[in-house]
C-alpha cells in the first residue's frame, strides 16, 4: 500500500534525522511502529560491553506509566520533536526522552493536578482569571493526543505519525491558534501545555527522564546542579563546564 | 467539640519573618510562645538536593498546597470572582520560614516619603494630584521612627551592603557585612548607569558576603553564587531565613513550642478581646482551642486577612460608601523592565537570589512628578539571580515560540541576554480590595478569600515612563536589541510576576482609616496582633521584606509592653 510506504520512508527519514544507529533499526522497533525508543535496549545489546548510565536510565525508563498504546505515545512523541526539534546544535525532544518524561508526569501528581483547586462549580471566566477547566492535565493530554490524531486523519487522511514534518506543523499551529475545537478545555490551552512539558522534559535533571545524558543542558551551556560559583563569579570570560545531575551528588 | 488546650502567653499563627521575629522577641523576654504553623518543619538539611529546577520552580515544591486553599479572583465588581486553581502571578508560601525560605533576599527599606505619602504628595503637587479614587493615606509613623527597627531586623539577618545611595533615608549604622561581589554583569550596569548621571550601588542582600553571627548567636555562611535562590531553600545556610535566625533563637530560650501541621481556622472573640483561636490538626481531623493572652496573626497578606474576615473581628470594607477598613488597600507592585540581547557570552547562569546592583533615581519622589500623570515610581536594578534552562528561553518578539527557529533562537540567547527590572509601587485604589468569596471554600468549609483587582490609570503611566527608562539603560549597556516590557491593561493572573502583594489589613494613626495601629495592634481587640505586608496603606518601590521585618519588630516591642500594662499601645 502507497499510505503503508510513505508511512515507512517518513520514519526512516525521521530516523535518520534523529541520528539513530542504523544497526538499531534492524532489530529495533521499526516494524512495531515505535520510533527510538526500543533502539536503547537495542544499543544495548549491541554493545561490546557494560553500560553506561544513560543507556542504563534509557533502559528503565522504556515502559509506559500513563499512556496506553504506541499510537498515542508516538503522536506525543511527534509533536514533542516538532516543538523542539533535533538540529546542527544538538538533539530534539525525542532523543532527550521527552516523551518519555511527560509519561511520567502525567501518571503522576502534575497529571491529577493534586495541588491544585479542582472544585466546582466551574465557569470558563476571564482569560484574566486563568485556568478554569474541570479537566486534569491528563484528561487534556489524552483528549489532545486523540484530536492530534483526528485532525490529521480529518486534513490529510492519514494518521498524525505518518504526516510530513510540514504537516505536522500545520495541524499544532491550528492547535496554538485554537482553532480546533475541544471539549472541556481549549485547543490553544493544550498546546501551550504541551510545548511547556516539552521544554520541562528537555531541561530538567536527567532523573526526571528527560534530558537524557544532560544533553539538553549541553546544547545550552547550563551546567545544571553545580555546588559553587563563588571562584569564576567575578571573571569576565565565559565559563564552561560540564554539567552535572542531582544524581552524580 | 473541640478540646481547649492550656492557655499559652502568646500564640503566632504562622511561623514565616514576622511571626519568627515576634516568637523570638517575645520568648526572649520571657513570654510562654506557642507557634502554630499548618505546613511542615523544615531546615537546612531538607535543601542539599535542592538544585531541582522542575521540582521547585516549575511544581513548586515549597509553595502552599491550593487543592485545600486558594483565592478567588476577579478583576472588577461586575465580573464573576473565579478560583486561583493554580500557583502563577504569586507564589504563597506554606511550612516553616513561610516564603522567607523560597525569598531571593533583597532586602530594603521603604523610603521616608513613603510612610508619609500623602502628606508630602500634597504637599509638593497639591491634593488633587491624583483623583478621590487613589485612597492614599500616611503610614501613622514616619522613616525616623522606624529606623532602630529597620536596623535590628538588618542585624538580624546579616544584611550585605553598602550606604552610598543618595536618596534612601539616613541610615544611624552601616549595614552588618559588605556588598556582594560585583561582577561583570553587574559592572555594565554600574557603568551605563553612571554615564547617564545616575547613581548605582549594590542592592542590599540577604545572601551574605561573608559568614556571620547576628546579635542572639546565629550564624549565617557565606554566599556561594550557585543561582539557585528564590523558590529554593538555600543548602548552604547562607541566605536569610527565619529556620536558621529567629526560629532557633526562640527555640533557645525553651519559652517556644511549635506545632506543626496546624491550621487555624478561626480568631476567638469575646468583647473587646480574643481569647484565642480555633486549629485543626491535619493529620487528625481534630479541633482544637488554644486560649492565649495575645494572639498574632503572621500567616500571608491573604489569610491574615481572611482569619480576621471569618472571625467577624473589624468591618469589612465596602467601596459603595467607603465604610469599613478589612480588606481595603489591597496592592500589588508594578514591574517596568526592559530585555536586552547582547552579542557575547555570559555567565547569566551564576548568581544569587539579590545579587545585583541598583539606582534610586527613579524611586519615590526623588523626581519632580510635576509633568507627569502619575506618582511615585521604582527602584531598578539589574539583578543577576541564576538563569535556569526550563523556564529562561528568552527570544526576541518576532520569533517563533516553537519550532527550529525556537530552539535556535532560545538556546543562543540563554547566555546572552539581560534582564533590568524595576520594583514599581503600586497606589490604593478605592475598586481593589479583599472579602469574602460567597461561592467557593476551602477544605475546611471556610469562604476563600476573594481578590478584586486591576491596574489603574496610575499604573499604566508609571509602567510606561520606567520602561522607557530601563529601555535606555539597556541601550547604553551596549545590547544590539533592546525590547521594553508590553503596556500593561488588565490584571491577568496567568504568568509569574511578583510575591508582594500588599494591604487589606493595613496600619494607621486612627481605627477610620486603619485596620491595627502602628504597633500592629487592632483598633478593635487589644491583645490582637496582626503582622506582615497586609499591614502596608500602599506599596512602595521596593520588594517588601525589610519593611515587614522592621514593623515585626516595631509590633513585638508593643505585645511585650501590653503583656505587662495591658491597654492600647497609642
Amino acid at each position: 500500500m502507497p499510505e503503508e510506504k510513505k508511512n515507512l520512508s517518513t520514519r526512516r527519514d525521521f530516523l535518520k534525522t534523529s541520528g539513530v544507529a542504523a544497526g538499531a533499526l534492524i532489530g529495533g522497533g521499526l516494524i512495531g511502529g515505535l520510533v527510538g525508543y526500543n533502539v536503547n535496549d537495542n544499543k544495548s545489546a549491541t554493545t561490546p560491553k557494560g553500560t553506561s548510565p544513560s543507556d542504563h536510565t534509557q533502559h528503565a525508563n522504556a515502559g509506559f506509566q500513563f499512556f496506553k498504546n504506541n499510537r498515542d505515545f508516538e503522536v506525543l512523541s511527534n509533536a514533542t520533536e516538532r516543538i523542539f526539534p533535533k538540529d546542527d546544535l544538538g538533539p530534539g525532544a525525542i532523543e532527550l526522552g521527552v516523551p518519555y518524561f511527560i509519561d511520567r508526569q502525567l501518571a503522576g501528581q502534575y497529571g491529577s493536578n493534586s495541588k491544585e483547586y479542582m472544585h466546582g462549580p466551574f465557569a470558563v471566566g476571564a482569560p484574566t482569571q486563568g485556568y478554569q477547566s474541570r479537566l486534569t492535565r491528563a484528561d487534556v493530554f489524552k483528549q489532545g493526543i486523540e484530536k492530534l490524531e483526528e485532525e490529521a486523519n480529518k486534513r490529510f487522511d492519514n494518521g498524525f505519525s505518518s504526516l510530513e514534518p510540514e504537516q505536522m506543523d500545520e495541524i499544532l499551529t491550528a492547535f496554538s491558534k485554537d482553532e480546533v475545537k475541544m471539549s472541556g478545555t481549549t485547543a490553544a490551552f493544550f498546546f501551550r501545555m504541551l510545548r511547556s512539558a516539552t521544554l520541562e522534559g528537555a531541561y530538567s535533571d536527567p532523573m526526571y527522564s528527560g534530558n537524557n545524558n544532560m544533553d539538553g543542558w549541553r546544547m545550552k551551556g547550563f551546567p545544571g546542579h553545580q555546588m559553587s560559583y563563588i571562584a569564576v563569579i567575578e571573571k569576565e570570560e565565559f565559563q564552561k563546564i560540564e554539567p552535572k545531575s542531582l544524581g552524580s551528588m | 467539640m473541640a478540646t481547649t488546650l492550656p492557655k499559652v502567653d502568646v500564640v503566632v499563627v504562622g511561623l514565616g519573618w514576622t511571626g519568627g521575629i515576634i516568637a523570638a522577641e517575645c520568648a526572649k523576654a520571657g513570654l510562654k510562645v506557642l507557634g502554630l504553623e499548618r505546613g511542615e518543619a523544615r531546615n537546612t538539611e531538607d535543601y542539599l538536593k535542592v538544585h531541582d529546577e522542575y521540582r521547585y520552580a516549575v511544581r513548586y515544591e515549597l509553595m502552599q498546597n491550593l487543592s485545600k486553599e486558594t483565592i478567588t479572583i476577579r478583576n472588577h465588581r461586575k465580573m464573576p470572582a473565579l478560583p486561583m486553581r493554580q500557583l502563577s502571578s504569586f507564589l504563597l508560601g506554606e511550612g516553616l520560614g513561610g516564603s522567607g525560605t523560597h525569598w531571593n533576599g533583597h532586602s530594603w527599606r521603604f523610603l521616608p516619603y513613603d510612610f508619609q505619602i500623602k502628606t508630602m504628595t500634597d504637599e509638593k503637587y497639591g491634593p488633587n494630584k491624583l483623583s478621590k479614587d487613589y485612597l492614599l493615606q500616611d503610614w501613622g509613623v514616619t522613616y525616623d521612627e522606624l529606623e532602630p527597627y529597620f536596623y535590628k531586623y538588618e542585624q538580624t539577618l546579616g544584611i550585605s551592603g553598602e550606604d552610598t545611595n543618595p536618596f534612601w533615608g539616613k541610615r544611624a549604622q552601616p549595614f552588618p557585612t559588605p556588598p556582594m561581589k560585583k561582577t561583570p554583569i553587574l559592572k555594565k550596569f554600574e557603568s551605563a548607569t553612571k554615564k547617564m548621571g545616575y547613581n548605582p550601588f549594590m542592592l542590599p542582600s540577604a545572601n551574605l558576603s561573608e559568614p556571620y553571627t547576628n546579635p542572639d548567636g546565629a550564624a549565617i555562611n557565606s554566599c556561594q553564587y550557585c543561582g539557585f535562590c528564590e523558590r529554593f531553600g538555600c543548602e548552604y545556610g547562607a541566605k536569610s531565613s527565619p529556620e536558621i535566625t529567629v526560629i532557633p533563637t526562640a527555640e533557645k530560650t525553651n519559652n517556644f513550642e511549635m506545632r506543626f501541621r496546624s491550621n487555624v481556622v478561626e480568631v476567638i472573640k469575646n468583647g473587646n478581646k480574643v481569647s484565642g483561636v480555633k486549629y485543626l490538626d491535619t493529620l487528625s481531623g481534630e479541633e482544637f482551642i488554644q486560649e492565649a493572652e495575645v494572639v498574632v496573626l503572621s500567616s500571608y497578606v491573604m489569610n491574615n486577612a481572611k482569619l480576621l474576615m471569618v472571625s467577624n473581628i473589624g468591618e469589612q470594607y465596602n467601596p459603595d460608601t467607603g465604610r469599613g477598613t478589612l480588606g481595603k488597600n489591597y496592592c500589588y507592585q508594578i514591574l517596568p523592565g526592559a530585555t536586552g540581547y547582547f552579542d557575547e557570552q555570559m555567565n547569566t547562569f551564576m548568581g544569587a537570589g539579590a545579587l545585583g546592583m541598583t539606582i534610586d533615581d527613579f524611586n519615590g519622589d526623588n523626581f519632580d512628578h510635576s509633568d507627569l500623570n502619575f506618582i511615585h515610581g521604582g527602584s531598578i536594578s539589574i539583578t543577576q539571580t541564576g538563569s535556569r534552562p526550563i523556564e529562561t528561553n528568552p527570544i526576541p518578539r518576532d520569533t517563533p515560540t516553537w519550532g527550529a527557529e525556537f530552539k535556535k533562537n532560545s538556546i543562543h540567547n540563554f547566555t546572552r541576554t539581560l534582564g533590568i527590572g524595576t520594583q514599581g509601587a503600586s497606589m490604593p485604589h478605592k475598586e481593589n480590595f479583599l472579602s469574602l468569596d460567597s461561592t467557593y471554600k476551602d477544605a475546611y468549609g471556610l469562604p476563600l478569600l476573594q481578590m478584586t483587582y486591576n491596574f489603574t490609570e496610575q499604573d499604566r503611566a508609571l509602567h510606561k515612563y520606567i520602561t522607557e527608562v530601563t529601555q535606555n539603560i539597556m541601550k547604553e549597556m551596549g545590547a544590539k536589541t533592546v525590547e521594553g516590557k508590553n503596556p500593561i491593561t488588565d490584571y491577568d493572573i496567568v504568568g509569574y510576576q511578583t510575591t508582594h502583594n500588599t494591604g487589606g489589613t493595613i496600619m494607621g494613626a486612627s481605627p477610620d482609616n486603619s485596620v491595627v495601629n502602628t504597633y500592629l495592634q487592632h483598633w478593635d481587640a487589644e491583645n490582637l496582633f496582626v503582622v506582615g505586608a497586609g499591614n502596608f496603606p500602599h506599596n512602595g518601590g521596593y520588594n517588601p521584606t525589610g519593611t515587614v521585618g522592621a514593623l515585626a519588630y516595631k509590633s513585638a516591642e508593643g505585645i511585650i509592653k501590653y503583656s505587662k500594662s495591658g491597654g492600647s499601645l497609642v
